[in-house]
């Protein structure tokens, strides 16, 4: 078996093992040993990418296979990864290692929920080793239908509505990609050779221009509405809002990753020129994303709203970023999606161990809790700091390497958005003090949390695992940083011909 | 490499906040005070004997001290010339640096043992002090630019958390956010200027940047913006950065609010190093400025004397004993920004920056001193003001003589170290511009009004009834205040201007009779005002302030400045723009979204009616189409 197919072998059997328990605690053990193992998987891969690439391997991708299973269309499965990619692996399996000790305490349907759980991140992994459109797409709707599920099923407050608005927006937005990624692969074909689904196939062609024009904007807006592009972003803080703790970590944590991941390894690798042509008005809604989601942010009671704003700040920073187009911004923008995934699994974890004591979410009930929860506590600030941009920690590294790359254009639009941009780190700080000021600090006085507990153990190893990769993601960036860079080369290629 | 062991100055407090970070809640609270003291002592002896090596020794070469790199690593890439890099990098300020925090830093960890004794919290305590102390020798140590922005942000960061440690009370919080949303707002110039820099110049390096005839100086200076080069713009931005960390008008709100931390981290973090850090900064850029960008120079003198004599009005009307003394640094730091920005590059032109970093050497040791001392004083009271003191000298005679000398070095008054300082800035200011010179010149003697209005009014006037009579601090406090009292009496004899230099190069300096004798007049006069006014209490401040009427309140109230910036947030960042937007969202963006669905729902609702399986009815619209179309091809025939 490869490398590369265990990564979803490993969550299928898992769910296989799943079908098969009898009680909550079989289903909370197969699941965990399902997830530690894929963990470990993960960090081979990264490994093994790494010893690869020091063994001198300069191949696009590493780890190609390619099936043929749908000979008419010639759709394949074909899988390969690069650095991008291989990051992106390893942020799925640290988040859904601990996504499945943060839902610990679900007892209703259980073993639904982890399956659902489980067979969503099996799409994610799949769509990040894809190399066949159809097939990243096959994977893209895995990923999201059981989103449905386990917000209509297991969320809070207005389940349904927020569900269905969810899905629904999502889905819009997975029409779109389908007119894009069928139009690319109607332009596939170079010189009579047959028609295909393959990215570095396609990359090699070169659509003409004036379909790109069209195509486009169909897969960056299909994408875009996964990551959160401005205005087609408000499913996030509904759908967070009324997601159960899991699903919020592996949404914001992954799946807003495949929103970003997708604009740049299909929109803009595969369409360069008119990526040129069209970022000006991408920057401009991207741009919009990142102030206005912080400023958003500020003037939110609900803690799960006030991280889905500074999602829709933080991921906008993300297209952002990739629209600049040159090496260093693309390397902050995969760095910011590692980082930003990192944040939100840490801080939805968190607010869904805090309410599943508090009984609330608004950070106005709560006041001082840091006496009685001193860890959570300190996790939370340094998982806010970390989303304010302090050095030592995950955001920082990611956020500076984007805005060195943005200010690298010396001309007054992209100048003047990147100074906008920036800005936004001050509106950060704002809202994540008010919220830390607000929540933990201060006389504890609310009679009801004097009883309160702090973490149990498998609580611990969720909040400890993410802390742990954020600050060794801020202290030591440069092999991440590195691994991401050097598979740059090629999409650069795409890109250097542009250059004005 | 012969300096590589300085990077253990910097890493060996960071070990002492991870050890007592990570399990300072399973040790004796003691334990974990001990480490981190002896974690900076170990560091304070190490930078001591870099120092000795570094001017007594290797540091110089042909006369002139050099740029040595004592270690350095690559921490993070962003393209072929633009990397971080984590170093250490030794010239004269920055060796000076290092002896200052360590010294400073070693005597507050070992008053803090008996200041902070029996507080919860102090395992926590001790490790937000290594963590600071690592942050603050990590700035000045930097080889680049974003290094030093990173341990910027360090210091903005422990000094976050040590304002707000008493979390319980709501006035620590707010702050402690205060001080780190204005000094952010500050930084994002700062961030921005690096950027510029980098762009103009290609690199983040110091030694590169700062070198008087490397590519950044010589033809590093842009295209005009607005009238200004973009040399000269990207400079002012980053002073942006320095103006917020060392408090200069308009970005100095946060630093009187600061003082709701505990008093040992106002000695040390807001008085004798973290604020300095502005000044630091331009110092360390200061080939740049001085070559480069005069214009940009000219705007720190003018931030500098404004800052200076403004802040010394307020510390006049002030109540608070931290907060005058809050204020009294504003000013210091003032006049050091202010001799930075009259100074030329290169030997005897370069004055200003000797004088500026003399005084910052003096008045980290006598301003210090005074915090630590305000400490003791506290701690005897438990009060924060004037008006509950009075006659104290009888209980705290150590305290009593310390505070003395520190309030005599800060007055200028010879031989004690204040005085030689800021003489030498005196003399800068007064060859560059005589307004500059005026405006010191009256600031001395302010200062020394209300220096000795705060010492007549804590160790004599009326003695007040106290709950339990005030006792002398135990010798753990003691100590560090004779320690630096002993210090401000004698660095002024340290001849910076062999030592520090802008160019590295010694020169002589002149005593100039015509204007120390003045300004020890003006000193003298301000400290007999004092005495006059407050060393027996007497009725005639009141009367002045009354006759001074709105003047006096709005120096009592801090001219405002406060309110203006809670009206800039509240008002207007948080009702007109983060509401709006909020509003906006939910019901326009979202509403629309929403309104898709519900016109697709009505269209559909409409729609569905017509195929309701009623045969009657699809019999009647079949009916009723042919009879139309009957209908219709009757009257066209007819036509």
């Amino acid at each position: 078996m490869d490398l590369l197919t265990l990564l979803i072998i490993i969550p299928v059997l898992t769910i296989i093992g799943l079908v098969f328990c009898k009680d909550h605690k079989q289903v909370k053990i197969v699941a965990a040993t399902g997830m530690s193992v894929q963990l470990l998987q993960c960090i081979y891969v990264v490994i093994a990418y790494l010893m690869e690439r020091k063994a001198g391997n300069k191949a696009e991708m590493l780890f190609q296979k390619n099936y043929m299973w749908f000979d008419s269309l010639n759709i394949q499965y074909s899988i390969g990864v690069d650095g991008i990619s291989v990051a992106l692996i390893l942020l799925t399996g640290i988040v859904i290692f601990t996504g499945i000790f943060a839902s610990w305490n679900v007892t209703h349907l259980a073993k639904e929920f982890f399956i659902s759980l489980i067979l969503l991140s099996s799409g994610v992994f799949g769509f990040f080793i894809s190399l066949d459109l159809f097939t990243m797409f096959l994977f893209y709707e895995i990923a999201v239908i059981p989103m449905y599920l386990l917000i209509g099923i297991w969320g809070s407050g207005p389940k349904e509505y927020s569900a269905m608005k969810l899905t629904l927006m999502l889905m819009g937005g997975s029409a779109l990609l389908l007119v894009g990624l069928l139009g690319i692969y109607f332009h596939s074909s170079a010189g009579g050779s047959p028609l295909t689904f393959n990215i570095l196939e396609i990359a090699k062609v070169s659509i003409p221009i004036e379909m790109q024009r069209f195509l486009f904007p169909c897969t960056f807006i299909g994408f875009g509405v996964l990551g959160a592009l401005f205005p087609f972003h408000t499913w996030s803080p509904d759908g967070h809002a009324s997601a159960p703790t899991a699903v919020s970590m592996l949404h914001a944590g992954v799946l807003m990753k495949l929103g970003g991941y997708g604009c740049f390894r299909i929109a803009m690798y595969l369409m360069p020129e008119a990526a040129h042509e069209m970022a000006w008005i991408f920057i401009l809604l991207t741009g919009i994303s990142v102030i206005y989601g912080a400023l958003g942010a500020i003037m939110q009671k609900d803690l799960k709203y006030i991280n889905a704003y500074s999602s829709v700040s933080h991921c906008g920073l993300v297209l952002f970023a990739l629209l600049m187009m040159n090496e260093t911004a693309f390397n902050g923008a995969i760095l910011q999606m590692v980082s930003h995934g990192l944040m939100c699994a840490l801080f939805f974890a968190l607010i869904g161990m805090i309410y599943g004591r508090t009984k609330t979410r608004m950070i106005n009930e709560m006041q001082g809790i840091m006496k009685v929860m001193p860890f959570l506590s300190v996790c939370y600030v340094i998982g806010g700091l970390a989303s304010l941009g302090l050095p030592g920690l995950s955001g920082f590294v990611a956020e500076m390497t984007i805005f060195v790359g943005a200010f690298q254009h010396p001309d007054m639009f992209h100048r003047i958005a990147t100074v906008i941009a920036i800005a936004s780190i001050v509106v950060t700080a704002v809202y994540i003090l008010r919220m830390v000021g607000r929540m933990f600090m201060g006389p504890l006085d609310n009679e009801q949390f004097q009883g309160l507990t702090d973490a149990v153990w498998h609580e611990k190893i969720a909040t400890v695992a993410l802390v742990v990769a954020i600050a060794g993601m801020g202290m030591a960036p440069l092999w991440l940083s590195d691994m991401i860079g050097n598979s740059l080369g090629p999409i650069m290629d795409q890109f250097s011909m542009l250059a004005p | 490499m012969e300096f590589g062991y300085t990077i253990w100055i910097a890493l060996i407090p960071f070990l002492a906040f991870l050890i007592t970070g990570l399990a300072g809640h399973r040790m004796k609270p003691m334990v974990s005070g001990l480490i981190g003291t002896v974690g900076i002592g170990i560091a304070t002896l190490l930078s001591y004997v870099a120092a000795h090596q570094y001017f007594f020794g290797v540091g110089k070469v042909d006369g002139v001290y050099q740029k040595i790199i004592g270690y350095k690593m690559e921490w993070l890439r962003f393209s072929e010339t633009l990397a971080i890099d984590m170093g250490v990098l030794l010239d004269p300020i920055s060796v000076m640096m290092l002896v200052v925090i360590t010294t400073v830093s070693l005597m507050v960890h070992i008053y803090s043992l008996g200041y902070m004794a029996g507080e919860k919290g102090f395992a926590r305590f001790y490790a937000f002090l290594g963590l600071f102390s690592f942050s603050m020798l990590g700035l000045v140590v930097a080889t680049n630019i974003f290094q030093m922005y990173i341990f910027w942000e360090l210091v903005g960061v422990s000094s976050y958390l040590l304002i707000g440690f008493y979390y319980n009370k709501p006035s620590a919080v707010a702050a402690s956010k205060k001080a780190f949303i204005v000094t952010r707002f500050a930084d994002f110039g700062f961030l921005v200027g690096i950027l510029l820099l980098s762009y103009i110049t290609g690199t983040f390096d110091f030694v590169l940047l700062t070198d008087p005839e490397g590519a950044a100086i010589t033809q590093g200076s842009g295209i005009a913006f607005m009238g200004l080069s973009v040399m000269t713009w990207s400079l002012i931005l980053v002073f942006m950065g320095g103006a917020g960390k060392s408090a200069m008008f308009p970005l100095h709100i946060w630093l009187p609010d600061a003082m709701e931390g505990p008093t040992p981290v106002s000695a040390l973090i807001h008085a004798a190093t973290m604020v300095v850090a502005g000044v630091f900064l331009v110092a360390r850029l200061f080939p740049v400025f001085a070559l480069s960008a005069p214009a940009g120079l000219e705007i720190v003198a003018i931030m500098g004397a404004f800052t200076s004599l403004f802040a010394a009005v307020i510390a006049c009307t002030q109540n608070d004993i931290k907060r005058i003394l809050a204020y009294s640094t504003m000013s210091q730091i003032g006049y050091m920004m202010l001799a930075l920005g009259v100074s030329g590059y290169g030997g005897a032109d370069g004055l200003g920056y000797m004088a500026s970093m003399f005084h910052l050497f003096t008045h980290a040791m006598f301003k210090a001193l005074l915090f630590l001392g305000a400490g003791a004083i506290i701690h005897a009271v438990h009060s924060n003001f004037i008006s509950d003191m009075g006659g104290l000298r009888k209980y705290m005679p150590v305290t009593h003589i310390t505070f003395l000398i520190a309030c005599l070095a800060i007055a200028g008054i010879p031989p004690f170290a204040g005085f030689f300082s800021k003489d030498e800035i005196l003399v800068a200011a007064y060859q560059n511009h005589m307004l500059y010179f005026l405006v010191e010149y009256i600031v001395a003697g302010l200062t020394a009004f209300y220096m000795f209005r705060l010492y007549y009014g804590v160790f004599w006037g009326k003695e007040k009834t106290y709950e339990h009579a005030p006792h002398e601090a135990p010798a753990s406090m003691t100590i560090p205040l004779i320690i630096l009292a002993i210090g401000s009496a004698t660095t002024g004899f340290i001849p910076f201007q062999k030592l520090v230099t802008s160019d590295g190069m010694a020169f002589d300096i002149h005593f100039h009779w015509n204007i120390a004798l003045p300004s020890i007049g003006i000193a003298i006069a301000g400290i007999l005002l004092a005495t006059a006014f407050y060393r027996k209490g007497s009725d005639m401040p009141d009367k002045i302030a009354a006759g001074l009427g709105g003047l006096y309140r709005a120096a009592y109230r801090k001219f405002y400045i406060d309110e203006v910036y809670q009206f800039i947030t509240k008002k207007i960042i948080f009702n007109l723009i983060s509401r709006p937007i909020a509003w906006f969202d939910r019901q326009i963006v979202d509403g629309s979204m929403n309104g898709i669905a519900y016109i697709t729902n009505m269209v559909s609702a409409g729609m569905k009616d017509l195929q309701s399986g009623q045969l009657q009815q699809y019999a009647f619209v079949l009916v009723s189409g042919v009879l139309i179309l009957v209908l219709s091809l009757v009257y066209l025939m007819n036509n």
